[in-house]
C-alpha cells in the first residue's frame, strides 16, 4: 500500500507542471529537518536544532562578518535573496517515525530538502524515502559507517564515520612514534558487547593488521556491570602497550577506579569516545583520568587555530532556546557544518530543482578556512562522504580535555607514557 | 594467567561478595517474613547512595560519617513503605504484589531521574581512600572498608534476629503469622520492622558502595538481579545462607571472568545459580 501510495506521488510529481513554474527564483527555501526532540537522548537533538537555527538566522539577515560563504547580504544570493524557512520534525529517535515524517516532509510540507536526522537507523530508513522521490538528503552527524555504502545518488554525509574514527587512532600511534622515536608494539581491544563495542573492535583490530601492530588481547564485556576486577586483572596479565577501551559511561567508571586500585599501568590509553567524553566522565573523575586519550570530533581548544570557533560559540551561547549558555559542542557544531554546507549548495544550484541541488553538492568544495571543524574542507566522494573529514584526538591534561591531533592543530603535547598510578598525587 | 592474577581475582571477588551479601540480606529478610519479593529493592539501594551522595556533595559528609543517616533514613523508607504500600496488598492476589513493588521500582527511578538528571556522579576524594598491597596482591581501601563494613553489618543483623526479644519475635511471625499473633505478638509492627530493617540493610550496603562506585538512577538495577539471584541460592529467608550465597556470586563473577572470559561472567554465576535451583530448589541453606 506505502509503495502504491509512493509510486503515485511519484508519478504526480513527475507530472505535475512545478518545474517550470521554478524557473524564477523562489521566495523562500523550505528544508525538513529531523531530530529527536523527545526521548533520552533529546537534548542533542535541541542542541542541533538550535544551531541549525543559528545557521538560518546568519544566513536570512545577512550583514555576517563571519568567513562563511553566505551571511553576507540577506537569504541565498543566487536565489535573489530567497529566505529559507525550516520545517522541523520530531522523529523520536524511531526509524519508522523518521521514515513517515520524511514522506510527509516531502508530499506534504513540499521541502526543497531533508536534513538530519542523528541516530543512524533513523538515517538510514528517512533518506531512503527521499532516494525514492529523489530528494537531496544531508547528514552531519551519523556515524555508521554503513549509510555511505548503499550506493545512494541523493543521499551525502559531511560528517566523519567510525572508521576515520579509528584511523585516527592508528595514524597517530604510527606519528607518535616517528616523532618521539618510540616504540609501540602491542594492543589491547576491551569493548562493551553491543553493537556499538563489536563494530569498533572489529574495525581495530583490523586496522592493527594493517598497521603492523600486535592484538595481545580482545575482549567483550558487558556495560552494565557491578565490577570490572577480572577484566583489569586479564589486561594486567596481558600487559599490552596500547589501551583501546570502547565504553559507555558507567563501566568507563569502573574501569578507572578498578584500575587504579588494581594497579593497572598501561602507556597509553586511547578510548572511543562516549565514556570518555560524558560531560560528567571528567567533572566525576577528576585527576584519575589525567592523560587519557580519547577521539573527538570537534574540540573547543582548537579555536586558536580556527579563529571562528569563538565567535560561533559566542552566538551559540546567546540564543534564546539555549538557556543555560550550553558552549557548542561536537554535534550542534557538525550540525551547523552540514546545514551551511546545504544551504551553500542551493544557493550555487540558483534553483530549488532536486537535480540541480544535487548536483551543486556533489560539486561542492568548501576550503577549511570556512568551517569549525578540523577538517582540510568539504568535498564529496561519489558515494556522497565527505573526503576532507578528520578526527581529532584529546587528552586530559590538568582536568581538561587539550587536542593533540593532527599535530598541526594541537593546542598542547602529548604527554606520554601515562603516568603510572603509584607516582601520582 | 598467573597465580598471582588468579589470587588477585579471589581476593576482588571475596571483597565484593560482602557487600552482594549485604545487599541480598534486607531482600532476604523481608522475604522470609511475609514471601514478598521487593521489586524495588534495587532502588532503595540507588536512593541509599543518592542519599550518600548528597550528603557528601551538600555538607561535605564523607559516605562513613553519614552511614547512620542514611541507614535511619532507608529504615524509614522501608516502614513508610510498608505502611504506605505492602499493607494493602497484603491479602491480594501475588500478581497484585509483585506490580505494586514494580510500580515502586519504576516510580522510584523514573523520579530519581527526573530529579537529579542523568549524570553519573562520584563521591571525591572521601576520607578512605588509597590501596594496600600484599605480595603483588592488591587491596583497595575503600573495597575493604566496604567489605568489612558489610560483615559487621551482618554480625549485628544476625545477633539482633537470633538473641533480642524483638529478633525472635521476628522470627516467630516469619515462621507462623497467626501463632505469633496469639502469642502476643504484633505480627503487623512486626512487618513493619521487618520492612524497616531489610531497607536499612540495603541503606548501608548503598553508604558503603559509594565510597568506590558511581551514583546513577538506573545503578540498582544492576545489583538487584545479582542480590536476586544470591537470596535464591543462599536459600530464601536465611540471613547467613545469604552470606555465603553473597560471597559464592562475587567469587564465580571474577573467576568466571578470568577463567572463561569476561563477556560470559555472569553466564557463571547464572549457570550455578540454575543447578542449584535444580538440585535444591530451597536454595544452598533453606528450610523447606
Amino acid at each position: 500500500m506505502r509503495r502504491a501510495i509512493g509510486l503515485l506521488s511519484l508519478a504526480l510529481v513527475a507530472l505535475s507542471p512545478w518545474a517550470p513554474a521554478q524557473a524564477q527564483a523562489p521566495k523562500e527555501v523550505v528544508i525538513g529537518i529531523l531530530y529527536p526532540l523527545s526521548g533520552p537522548v533529546a537534548q542533542v537533538g535541541i542542541d542541533s536544532v538550535n544551531a541549525v537555527k543559528m545557521a538560518v538566522e546568519i544566513i536570512n539577515n545577512g550583514g555576517s562578518t563571519l568567513n562563511l560563504p553566505l551571511g553576507k547580504t540577506a537569504g541565498l544570493p543566487g536565489l535573489g535573496g530567497a529566505k529559507i524557512r525550516l520545517v522541523i520534525v520530531d522523529h523520536q529517535g524511531k526509524p519508522d517515525v523518521g521514515q513517515a515524517e520524511a514522506e510527509r516532509l516531502i508530499t506534504q510540507e513540499k521541502v526543497h530538502a531533508l536534513y538530519g536526522a542523528y541516530f543512524s537507523s533513523v538515517t538510514a530508513t528517512a533518506s531512503q524515502v527521499a532516494e525514492r522521490y529523489g530528494m537531496p538528503y544531508l547528514n552531519a552527524e551519523s556515524s555508521s559507517p554503513g549509510l555511505t555504502e548503499r550506493g545512494f545518488k541523493w543521499f551525502f554525509r559531511t560528517s566523519p564515520h567510525d572508521g576515520h574514527f579509528s584511523v585516527a587512532m592508528f595514524d597517530f600511534m604510527k606519528d607518535l612514534e616517528k616523532r618521539r622515536g618510540v616504540k609501540i608494539k602491542t594492543l589491547g581491544i576491551m569493548h562493551e558487547d553491543t553493537l556499538f563495542g563489536v563494530d569498533s573492535a572489529k574495525v581495530q583490530e583490523e586496522l592493527a593488521k594493517k598497521y603492523g601492530y600486535e592484538v595481545v588481547i580482545k575482549m567483550a564485556y558487558r556495560a552494565k556491570t557491578t565490577s570490572l576486577d577480572a577484566e583489569v586483572g586479564k589486561l594486567k596479565a596481558a600487559n599490552p602497550d596500547v589501551f583501546l577501551p570502547t565504553s559507555y559511561t558507567s563501566d568507563a567508571f569502573i574501569f578507572v577506579k578498578t584500575a587504579k586500585n588494581l594497579d593497572y599501568n598501561p602507556k597509553m590509553l586511547m578510548a572511543q569516545n562516549a565514556g570518555w567524553t560524558d560531560p560528567s566522565f571528567l567533572t566525576e573523575m577528576g585527576k584519575d583520568a589525567e592523560g587519557h586519550i580519547t577521539r573527538a570530533p570537534f574540540a573547543l581548544d582548537m579555536a586558536d587555530k580556527k579563529p571562528m570557533i569563538k565567535p560561533i560559540n559566542e552566538l551559540f551561547k546567546k540564543l534564546k532556546d539555549n538557556p543555560g549558555g550550553r558552549d557548542i559542542s561536537d554535534v550542534p557544531a557538525r550540525a551547523f557544518t552540514g546545514f551551511i554546507v546545504l544551504a551553500d549548495a542551493i544557493n550555487r544550484a540558483k534553483s530549488v530543482n532536486p537535480e540541480e541541488i544535487r548536483k551543486a553538492l556533489a560539486a561542492t568544495n568548501m576550503p577549511p578556512e570556512q568551517l569549525i571543524m578540523p577538517w582540510s574542507g568539504v568535498k564529496f566522494d561519489e558515494k556522497g562522504q565527505n573526503t576532507g573529514v578528520r578526527a581529532i584526538l584529546q587528552q586530559v591534561q590538568k582536568g581538561k580535555y587539550a587536542t593533540i591531533y593532527p599535530f598541526e592543530l594541537a593546542a598542547a603535547d602529548v604527554v606520554y607514557p601515562l603516568t603510572p598510578w603509584k607516582d601520582r598525587k | 594467567m598467573t597465580a598471582e592474577v588468579l589470587l588477585q581475582g579471589i581476593v576482588s571477588g571475596l571483597l565484593m561478595g560482602f557487600v552482594y551479601a549485604l545487599i541480598a540480606a534486607g531482600l532476604s529478610l523481608i522475604f522470609g517474613l511475609m514471601e514478598i519479593v521487593n521489586f524495588a529493592h534495587g532502588e532503595f539501594l540507588m536512593l541509599a547512595m543518592f542519599s550518600t551522595y548528597w550528603a557528601w556533595a551538600l555538607w561535605r559528609l564523607d559516605p562513613v560519617v553519614s552511614l547512620p543517616l542514611t541507614a535511619a533514613a532507608l529504615f524509614l523508607l522501608g516502614f513508610a513503605t510498608y505502611h504506605g504500600l505492602i499493607r494493602w496488598v497484603l491479602g491480594a492476589p501475588m500478581l497484585a504484589q509483585i506490580f505494586a513493588t514494580f510500580g515502586l521500582a519504576i516510580f522510584l527511578r523514573s523520579a530519581a531521574q527526573a530529579i537529579w538528571g542523568v549524570d553519573f556522579h562520584l563521591v571525591k576524594d572521601p576520607l578512605v581512600q588509597g590501596r594496600i598491597s600484599l605480595g603483588g596482591i592488591f587491596i583497595g581501601l575503600p573495597q575493604l572498608v566496604a567489605s568489612v563494613g558489610a560483615l559487621l553489618a551482618f554480625v549485628f543483623l544476625n545477633w539482633f534476629i537470633s538473641r533480642t526479644e524483638t529478633g525472635l519475635a521476628l522470627q516467630a511471625t516469619a515462621q507462623d503469622r497467626q501463632a505469633a499473633s496469639l502469642m502476643g505478638i504484633n505480627t503487623e509492627r512486626m512487618f513493619a520492622l521487618g520492612w524497616g530493617i531489610g531497607a536499612a540493610c540495603v541503606g548501608v550496603a548503598g553508604a558503603l558502595l559509594t565510597i568506590f562506585f558511581y551514583v546513577f538512577p538506573d545503578v540498582g538495577s544492576t545489583f538487584a538481579l545479582l542480590a536476586y539471584v544470591t537470596v535464591a541460592l543462599g536459600g530464601f529467608g536465611n540471613v547467613p545462607g545469604t552470606l555465603v550465597a553473597g560471597v559464592v556470586v562475587g567469587l564465580i563473577e571474577v573467576l568466571g571472568g578470568l577463567l572463561i572470559a569476561p563477556a560470559l561472567k555472569y553466564v557463571a554465576v547464572f549457570v550455578l545459580y540454575l543447578l542449584v535451583v535444580l538440585w535444591r530448589p530451597q536454595g544452598l541453606f533453606g528450610r523447606f
